[in-house]
């Protein structure tokens, strides 16, 4: 098939639709328009359903009526949209409801700016909405990845039955790259969704659909929650990607997720040319964190230290630190808000961490 | 022998939480009749709201989904847009619904939303224990508005069903109370009267039900009924406020 | 090949379509390419700008910040982007609406006359592939034609006759600097 010039957002859209994805429900924020409006077009053409929502709360609510209801269902947003969603994140993850949220993230806190950033990495990982939850989430780098990430994110929903997140900045969003579509052919065991409410028979056999969060009983509470900590231990062991590039005799490993990775990669053919050999470790799952993978390069004995880039105060800092545990120095390049760091920037860095 | 009252299969065995004399039971009774009665139990889909009412899913014999305070028409919008031969409902209270919830249901009517609202008035938060809500009465003491609700300070109550009747996308609206038998059976008559609407396609339908807590308003079930007449009613006329 | 572009301008002065037209036919070329419209502090100032880059290896950073070519279509894009091009680089500057000339001399500066062969073409809006035609005429980076073909997936069978004078826009562009 031949390539085709898209825009990241357009991309995202028309991976979802091709993996199935029939139900859309949205509200306006930059930089993640062309979303809503691509699906606005396209879903009524594929016998789905596009609904321009009241509020990002209202909407993710639908979310959570649609999945409920047994079918594929998405909804986006940027940054201050999806910190209104969270509530319904979190009532998502409690009924085992799967569903793919797409965050184009934007400069925060507050209004903040629609410029790219990585300010929500916390807010993704570790929870945003309450209680112990986790959402698989996934960080291309690439219009492609993006495309080839979404047709998996739907098949991950549906059979560990949670929320699925895709965390990409907003130039992933507003970019254009070459593309090409596969046919989405699920690798995966797809669950029937016998749990779906859809109108209940009593002489079908199938007990009545309940999708519910209220556990009332402290036993019932904590069944919940031991079944969904087991999951997110499934999904550790078998879901966590990352890239690994340039990283063997490294002696400084990068850490970085999204667009940022790239400028990494640019930074590391600078420094290829001065004779310094920089690696790049780049989670794509970003939960689960490749906590092992993180280690192993960033404590081999070749590597004298690693630098972790991020548009943010320092976010994925943490977990990379946390994977490290001491062993090594993780120091950390980047500033909230939106300012996005050069290669030379990065590469300027590099040679300091070797003066010191 | 003769049989003098049946249980409808549409309520479930589970012994109900709501506190005696509450209204709560009446109407869930009376929505489930509505829908046995209109043969529609195999697909009809409920959403309960959180409030008193929020463990509705354990009742009504049918498939239920639990939202989100505020949130069941949200909820309710995404079901229906995925099965749009199902007849779906929300039940829910005047805290979730005329409070938190007041974006939702006014742009499932504004959508013209095919589903149908049972909307429990009883002018006080019941499950969080008696504070105001948007539709406590003027001078009605809770437990947030101790020297009684002053409406230079937080204004005066909300009247849902006016207000809903004037958005397009409603197809039928009606107030109507529990407070005698005669209420009661008109309750039944407008619950039935919202579900055919939605089954007509015609729009979005609500019955808003004045009803009682007694718990709450520190009376006893016959008081309680006693003051929704005297005080209630005038300030929430009851009938169709809206039928297309 | 690894061309790094910056193209700026005001908005409607088809800024972002060029960059786009670029792209697409890199890619028809087989190159791998990306198009990033201004996205970050750099779109204020009055400037619409985007970052577009073509190489023969996956395209690392889509963000260019150090130029192999950069595209000045009015003056703020010029005092905003000149040092952003890399030694021996080059610089396209329209003559037509920007008095001054190019400080560097460490680059190859070309003055291209955009309005005023548009306005010889009898159309004001194909300034930007008159521009277009000297920035391949001289980076040699893709063909005419390919360009043409991206402008026609742009304009849709509809408007297709709209394509010699477009071809005609990128010929007189490139004849200008020659």
């Amino acid at each position: 098939m031949a390539k085709k010039l898209m825009k990241g957002c357009e991309a995202v859209a028309e991976a979802a639709i091709q993996a199935g994805c029939r139900f859309f429900f949205g509200y306006p924020i930059t930089p993640q328009n062309d979303i809503p409006e691509y699906m606005s077009a396209r879903l009524p053409k594929v016998g789905g359903c596009f609904l321009q929502a009241e509020s990002e709360v209202a909407a993710i609510n639908m979310v959570y009526g649609a999945s409920g209801s047994g079918a594929r269902v998405m909804t986006s947003s940027s940054s201050p949209g999806v910190s209104l969603k969270m509530e319904g994140i979190s009532y998502l993850a409690a009924a085992e409801l799967p569903c793919v949220i797409v965050n184009m993230m934007r400069g925060g806190p507050g209004l903040g700016s629609i410029q790219a950033s990585q300010g929500d990495y916390f807010q993704t990982t570790k929870g945003g909405g309450h209680g112990d939850y986790h959402v698989i989430a996934l960080a291309p780098s690439s219009v492609q990845e993006a495309i080839d990430l979404m047709q998996d994110a739907f098949d991950l929903a549906d059979v560990y039955r949670t929320p699925v997140m895709m965390l990409a900045d907003g130039i992933i969003g507003q970019m254009m790259e070459p593309v090409e579509f596969h046919p989405a052919e699920s690798k995966r065991v797809l669950p029937e969704k016998t749990w779906a409410a859809k109108g209940w028979d009593a002489a079908s056999g199938r007990p009545r659909a309940i999708i519910n969060s209220l556990y009332i009983e402290t036993e019932e509470l904590q069944e919940l929650n031991d079944r969904l900590q087991a999951r997110y231990d499934a999904i550790k062991a078998n879901e966590t990607r990352c890239e690994l590039y340039n990283c063997d005799n490294a002696e400084i490993i990068l850490t970085a997720y999204g667009t940022i990775s790239r400028i990494c990669k640019s930074a590391i053919a600078l420094a290829a040319q001065e004779g310094i050999k920089v690696g790049l470790v780049r989670p794509i799952t970003i939960w689960p964190f490749p906590t092992q993978e993180v280690h192993d390069v960033i404590c081999a004995p070749n590597v004298k230290a690693a630098l972790n880039v991020e548009v943010s105060a320092g976010q994925m800092l943490e977990d990379v630190r946390l994977a490290v545990n001491g062993e090594k120095t993780v120091e950390f390049l980047g500033r909230p808000g939106s300012f996005v760091p050069t290669a030379e920037d990065i590469l300027n860095r590099i040679k300091e961490m070797r003066r010191a | 022998m003769a049989t003098i009252f049946k249980k409808t299969p549409v309520l479930t065995d589970t012994i109900m939480h709501y506190c005696p004399g509450c209204g709560h039971g009446i109407v869930h009774r009376l929505v489930a009749e509505v829908i046995d009665e209109l043969g529609i139990a195999d697909r009809a889909i409920g959403v309960v709201p959180v409030g008193c009412a929020v463990f509705g899913y354990k009742y009504f014999n049918i498939d239920v989904m639990e939202a989100a305070h505020g949130r069941a028409p949200a909820v309710a919008t995404g079901i229906k847009r995925v099965h749009p031969d199902s007849i779906v409902f929300t039940y829910q209270g005047d805290g979730d619904l005329a409070s938190i919830g007041a974006a939702e249901i006014v742009h499932a009517a504004h959508r013209g939303e095919k589903i149908t609202t049972i909307f429990i008035n009883n002018a006080i938060y019941g499950m969080t224990g008696g504070q105001m809500a948007p539709t406590t009465l003027v001078g009605q003491k809770t437990t947030t508005s101790p020297y009684g609700r002053d409406k230079d300070h937080c204004g005066s109550p909300i009247r849902v069903a006016e207000m809903l009747a004037t958005i397009n996308g409603a197809a039928y609206i009606e107030r109507t109370a529990v407070n005698s038998t005669a209420n009661i059976i008109k309750t039944k008559r407008a619950i039935k009267n919202a579900f055919a609407a939605q089954m007509e396609r015609k729009g979005f339908s609500l019955v808003e039900v004045l009803s009682n807590c007694p718990t709450n308003w520190g009376m006893s079930a016959v008081e309680s009924m006693e003051w929704l007449e005297q005080n209630m009613i005038p300030y929430y006329p009851l009938g169709v406020k809206k039928e297309v | 090949m690894l061309e790094q572009n910056i193209f700026a301008g005001f908005g409607g002065q088809g800024v972002l379509l060029m960059g786009k037209l670029l792209a697409e036919a890199g890619m028809f070329e087989g190159r791998e390419v990306t198009w990033l419209p201004s996205y970050g502090p750099e779109m204020r100032g009055g400037t619409a700008n985007c970052s577009v880059v073509i190489s023969d290896e996956p395209v690392a950073s889509p963000i260019v910040t150090r130029a192999t070519t950069v595209v000045a279509m009015n003056e703020p894009s010029l005092d905003k982007f000149e040092s952003c091009v890399l030694p021996g680089g080059k610089l396209f500057i329209n003559s037509s609406i920007i008095g001054k000339k190019a400080t560097r001399t460490d680059i190859d500066v070309y003055y291209v006359p955009c309005n005023e062969i548009a306005d010889e073409l009898g159309n004001s809006k194909v300034i930007n592939l008159v521009m277009l035609g000297a920035y391949i005429a001289k980076t040699k980076c893709v063909e005419f034609e390919s360009v043409l073909d991206a402008l026609l997936e742009t304009l849709g069978e509809r408007k297709a006759h709209l394509i010699p004078l477009n071809r005609e826009a990128l010929n007189k562009g490139a004849a200008s600097i020659e």
